[in-house]
């Protein structure tokens, strides 16, 4: 078995306004950084997983975003593993 | 009545859930990690709060609860469920409501009353209402703003699923009423077999004149009128 570390970034969806990001985005604007745009706000959740393979850690992760981590309704999550040495 | 009102860790709602509930029929708590509903219990109660401290996302947490399970069987089977604020949360969460509640569009918590148009009294949460009837009810939250999918919109629309929505005093349904950018207005939606309500207002904080409003109780004498209707039935 191998070790897992997980990043899982989470976003609105596209599409659905992102009053945080909007609200941000103006401050940056108005404080000399109006060359920025698009900013998003979202959630960022660390694990640790073991698994036998890169592929079964990810299935895991996934499923987790899927049943809690996310809520497909309104998110969109993006997930990075990388294999440690210690769990 | 028998009402089962559910308490979370961080429910704060419950007490008023269930004097509102107790001056109409009886009502008990349910605490969130019994693994059965009493079988004389015939409508649930999740009520507002902060369950779970709104960890993740609002009422993501509390639908993992073990009494949960128990909810969504207990809904399934056709049983009678109010969800009211976090309450509502928890509905969505739980796949028994569609859609989702967002963050405020104003980003504020806010607690404050509103008014609200019945839009369906032909349910069993709203029959002791009249169809367009107002009702001045406060609300308390920072995650209210209702969001679906344009079709699952236009489906509860068209089959008469939004029993709520947020008005002016004089019933006008407009964007200034809209206090938190749900869409369409909407304040409560109804399931598909009409046993699910999710409302954000707090009916039960205005269900006794001594508060200086009781339009609130008519959802409990609704739920209570349908309970006995059933029992004749």
């Amino acid at each position: 078995m191998n070790n897992f570390h997980a990043v899982v970034t989470i976003t609105l969806r596209k599409g659905i306004l992102d009053v945080q990001g909007k609200t941000v985005e103006h401050a940056l604007h108005s404080s000399s950084f109006s060359s920025l745009s698009n900013v998003r706000i979202g959630k960022h959740v660390e694990m640790n997983v073991v698994a036998d393979s890169e592929e079964s850690a990810f299935t895991q992760i996934d499923a987790a975003c899927k049943a809690l981590i996310a809520n497909p309704i309104i998110e969109d999550y993006h997930i990075t593993l990388h294999k440690t040495e210690v769990a | 009545m028998n009402c089962g009102i559910v308490v979370f860790p961080g429910s704060n709602c419950d007490h008023d859930a269930y004097t509102a509930a107790s001056s109409i029929g009886n009502a008990r708590y349910l605490f969130h990690k019994e693994t059965s509903i009493p079988s004389d219990i015939d409508c649930i109660i999740l009520p507002g709060g902060f369950s779970y401290g709104d960890y993740l996302r609002c009422g993501a947490i509390a639908r993992f609860s073990p009494l949960m399970k128990e909810v969504v069987t207990f809904a399934h089977k056709g049983g009678l469920v109010i969800g009211i604020c976090n309450g509502f949360q928890i509905l969505t969460e739980a796949g028994l409501l569609p859609g989702a509640l967002l963050r405020n569009s104003s980003l504020s918590f806010i607690c404050k009353d509103v008014y609200l148009k019945t839009e369906n009294n032909a349910t069993s949460f709203t029959r002791t209402l009249q169809s367009g009837q107002i009702l001045k009810i406060p609300i308390a939250h920072g995650d209210g703003n209702y969001f679906a999918e344009n079709e699952t919109v236009k489906r509860l629309e068209g089959e008469g699923r939004v029993v709520f929505r947020y008005c002016e005093q004089n019933g006008n349904v407009t964007k200034n009423a809209n206090p938190n950018g749900s869409i369409n207005n909407i304040a409560g939606i109804i399931s598909e077999a009409g046993n699910v309500l999710g409302m954000m207002p707090h009916p039960e904080r205005y269900a006794d004149s001594a508060l200086g409003c009781n339009d609130g109780i008519a959802v409990f004498t609704s739920i209570a009128e349908t309970l006995a209707m059933k029992k004749v039935g």
